[in-house]
């Protein structure tokens, strides 16, 4: 029972706690999101020199073995900064699926272009109607010869405009909502029939629906078994939903931090507000839900490890529920201490509140993992 | 960051779960589970088994009798004891007069005092709450006047819990009514036979009667009564309220209630099929205990903590464990209420004689919620615990 980060633990977030100091204060925020695809390649560049793309790959494969405290450390502090760098899309999810099935040929092909941050990867996995349901894929891939050809629609796949390699997942075998016969294929963004529209989304990020027309892909591009995938996907969506909690977390804490020093600065009636025992309840109320999500995303990020597979998705599932409940809490409540101010885009607090509304409707709302705890028999 | 239990620490709690299997009596757990009051009897045969086994005051210094365990083992202890469910120490002597003795007292109190409060010899109150002042304590006015080798105490205390038992009572008392109003208080102990004390019960919005009035009318009490120095009562009584936080989440003992609404959930029926089948019920039981699992996790960063940096001044995390446990509680005896339906009802007039049976499953579950509104007041109000974290936490 330690809740302690170890000595590296600590070097890495102090490492990347500077970084961000120095390089993504607000003003610094709003010029990456006029490059190109929305982010910077620079600061892309700089987290590549630390080491932190390539921190969850093994050794072997040219990485730094971080496991999931590492990758907690690290989303909390580009939570807590707001950084608009596709690592959730590249790093967690793509990595994930290398890491966990990729053979060491697809290893050596993608591996070392993310960790040297010359290569960027995107999950295409939602579907018109699938909403949070992994198994529900109309998207599909028919063999052909020893490769596959994939026909579908993939919609709000982050970082989809700008990725070099998409990860697909489509259907092998069998009906819309069947468990099996659902697949993973690694799909060059520029073969031929991708189609992609890009848009900006809500809280500063960039997607792209993306259209597969008789693409056609080899023997080598399904990571695992084609035609039973749906565990390796509900693996690393758990690990995606694990590090959006750790995003949520430090994008709270900012957001508190932000609202106390507000006010404590903001005067009315001759007093700064922060003096009102109402707001002051209000801004103990969030340190509490902000608290309670920290314990739950440490819970979840520790049962990444659990043996039993339903037991880590009923963690995951359960600390999903807090964070968006927490989340909600938090983010309304700092704009409404903010006042006026708080509904302007030019204070950085409903930049934060945005980012964390997207994260309680990715991968799952509050509601739907709830439904999944109840349903799974409970936590008790 | 590791969540494991070491393997000493599970062989302990394995230790811990079968000497409450095999030592706890049958019909005080049962009595717990079902939220009846226990008899002063039934409390004090189970605290000398505990006492008998070396557990009675387990926290406490080594040499006044504690066990010597780690935070993490202490942690595992209440959550056992909680979630079997057993009665726990009592706090008013265990946790609260009993600390404040051992380490303000002089030998002499240490010696007459600590074994009688380990082994409930004598059964504690506390002498804090008056009738004007509740979360501003610091106002009270009971007054102890010194007259040779005597004080002669004067005044109004209240909701002394359970003051109908007790052979002894702590006592805040003004001493220096010139001084200012942190700074002229006392901390004296004396008998509840004195010539001069009187208990008044006040009985509950839940029928019972667990809190008192306590008045004090020329009450003598010897001078060596008082603990440490005098007029430095207020710095002992905010060491005691300090301890007196350490397991006010009471984790465990949600966590039992949350598997007596499934239990229950399974049998009682609601549109032809157990209530547990429906959806929205199920929902918000799962969100309760999410709640309840985040706030297990909260206090184990707590534990952890004190464990690994040693406990040092109280840490304001103990007052997100107050809010966020008594705001549990309180909704475990909601569910309950939900559960039960229109059985909620029926006023249980003749207790627990075994006289209806049909009832007993249901007896005490109104008494019980209209009973936990008390959580989120005592113990500093949830209020008051958000004026704590607001000053001391977020520097408002």
């Amino acid at each position: 029972m330690d809740f302690d980060l170890n000595e590296e633990q600590r070097l890495l977030k102090e490492s990347i706690d500077g970084l961000l100091t120095d390089s993504y204060d607000f003003e610094s925020r709003k010029k990456y999101m006029k490059e190109k695809g929305g982010w910077s390649r620079t600061v892309w560049g700089k987290l590549a020199e630390q080491g932190l793309l390539g921190l969850p790959f093994a050794e072997a494969d040219g990485g730094f073995g971080g496991g999931g405290v590492e990758t907690m450390i690290v989303m909390e502090a580009l939570g807590k900064a707001l950084v608009l760098e596709p690592y959730l899309a590249t790093v967690v999810i793509g990595g994930g699926f290398l890491r966990h099935a990729g053979s060491d040929a697809q290893k050596a092909a993608h591996v070392p272009g993310i960790v040297d941050g010359s290569k960027t990867l995107a999950f295409a996995q939602l579907e018109k109607n699938s909403r949070y349901d992994l198994f529900d894929v109309t998207t599909t891939a028919k063999k052909k010869g020893d490769g596959w050809v994939i026909d579908g629609e993939k919609f709000v796949v982050l970082n989809g405009e700008n990725a070099d390699t998409l990860i697909v997942t489509a259907r092998t075998k069998g009906e819309r909502r069947d468990k099996s016969g659902i697949g993973v294929f690694l799909v060059p963004a520029d073969a031929k029939g991708v189609a992609k529209k890009s848009y900006p989304t809500q809280d500063g990020l960039h997607a792209a629906d993306i259209t597969f027309t008789g693409v056609e892909v080899g023997a080598d591009a399904a990571l695992g078994n084609p035609d039973d995938s749906l565990a390796l996907i509900e693996r690393v969506v758990d690990e995606a939903r694990i590090a959006l909690c750790a995003e949520a977390v430090g994008l709270m804490d900012e957001s508190l931090k932000t609202t106390v020093e507000y006010i404590k600065t903001r005067k009315q009636f001759g007093v700064a507000i922060g003096s009102f025992q109402s707001l002051q309840h209000r801004a103990s109320d969030m340190f509490v839900a902000a608290e309670q999500a920290r314990s739950m995303s440490m819970f979840a990020t520790m049962a990444a490890d659990f043996e039993d597979a339903k037991e880590r998705s009923n963690a995951v599932a359960a600390a999903k529920v807090q964070i968006g409940k927490s989340l909600k809490f938090v983010g309304q409540q700092a704009i409404q201490l903010h006042g006026g101010i708080g509904m302007t885009m030019e204070a950085k607090i409903g930049h934060y509140f945005k980012r964390l509304t997207m994260i309680e409707n990715s991968f799952g709302d509050t509601d739907y993992h709830q439904r999944r705890v109840a349903d799974g028999g409970g936590l008790i | 960051m590791d969540l494991a239990f070491t393997k000493e620490e599970q062989a302990f709690r394995e230790e811990v779960r079968s000497f409450f299997r095999d030592n706890v009596p049958p019909d005080t757990r049962r009595k717990l589970v079902e939220g009846r009051h226990l008899s002063k009897d039934e409390m004090v045969t189970w605290w000398r088994i505990l006492n008998k086994k070396g557990w009675g005051v387990s926290h406490w210094p080594k040499q006044y009798g504690g066990t010597g365990w780690t935070s993490v083992q202490h942690y595992i202890f209440n959550e056992e004891l909680q979630s079997y469910p057993a009665p726990q120490p009592l706090a008013f002597g265990v946790s609260m007069v009993g600390p404040v003795i051992y380490t303000f007292g002089n030998e002499e109190q240490k010696k007459q005092y600590l074994p009688r409060i380990a082994n409930v010899d004598d059964w504690w109150c506390q002498g804090f709450s008056e009738p004007g002042s509740g979360s501003d304590l610091a106002s009270l006015k009971t007054k102890a006047e010194r007259k040779g080798d005597k004080w002669i105490i004067n005044g109004q205390k209240t909701w002394t819990t359970l003051a109908q038992h007790a052979d002894m009572i702590f006592c805040l008392c003004r001493t220096d009514a010139t001084a200012k109003k942190q700074m002229g208080i006392s901390f004296i102990v004396f008998s509840m036979k004195s010539k001069g004390v009187t208990v008044r019960p006040i009985q509950t919005i839940d029928g019972g009667v667990e809190v008192n009035e306590v008045f004090f009318d020329d009450v003598e009490v010897p001078y060596e009564n008082l603990i440490g120095e005098e007029n430095k009562g207020w710095d002992y009584a905010k060491f005691l309220l300090g301890n007196e936080r350490t397991g006010i989440a009471r984790v465990g003992v949600s966590k039992e209630r949350l598997r007596r609404i499934r239990d229950l959930a399974s049998k009682v029926e609601s549109g032809g099929k157990p209530i547990i089948q429906d959806a929205a019920f199920r929902d918000k039981l799962a969100a309760c205990e999410i709640e309840l699992k985040a706030l297990e996790l909260t206090q184990l960063r707590v534990v952890a903590d004190e464990g690994k940096h040693g406990k040092g001044k109280p840490n304001p995390a103990s007052s997100v464990l107050k809010i966020k446990g008594s705001e549990i509680q309180q909704t475990t005896t909601e569910l309950l209420m939900e559960v039960i339906g229109p059985f909620a009802a029926p006023y249980d007039v003749h207790g627990d004689d075994g006289s209806n049976e049909a009832m007993d499953w249901t007896a005490q579950i109104a008494p019980s919620y209209f009973n936990n509104r008390k959580v989120s007041i005592y113990g500093g109000s949830n209020e008051i615990q958000r004026n704590i974290i607001a000053k001391a936490v977020l520097g408002l």
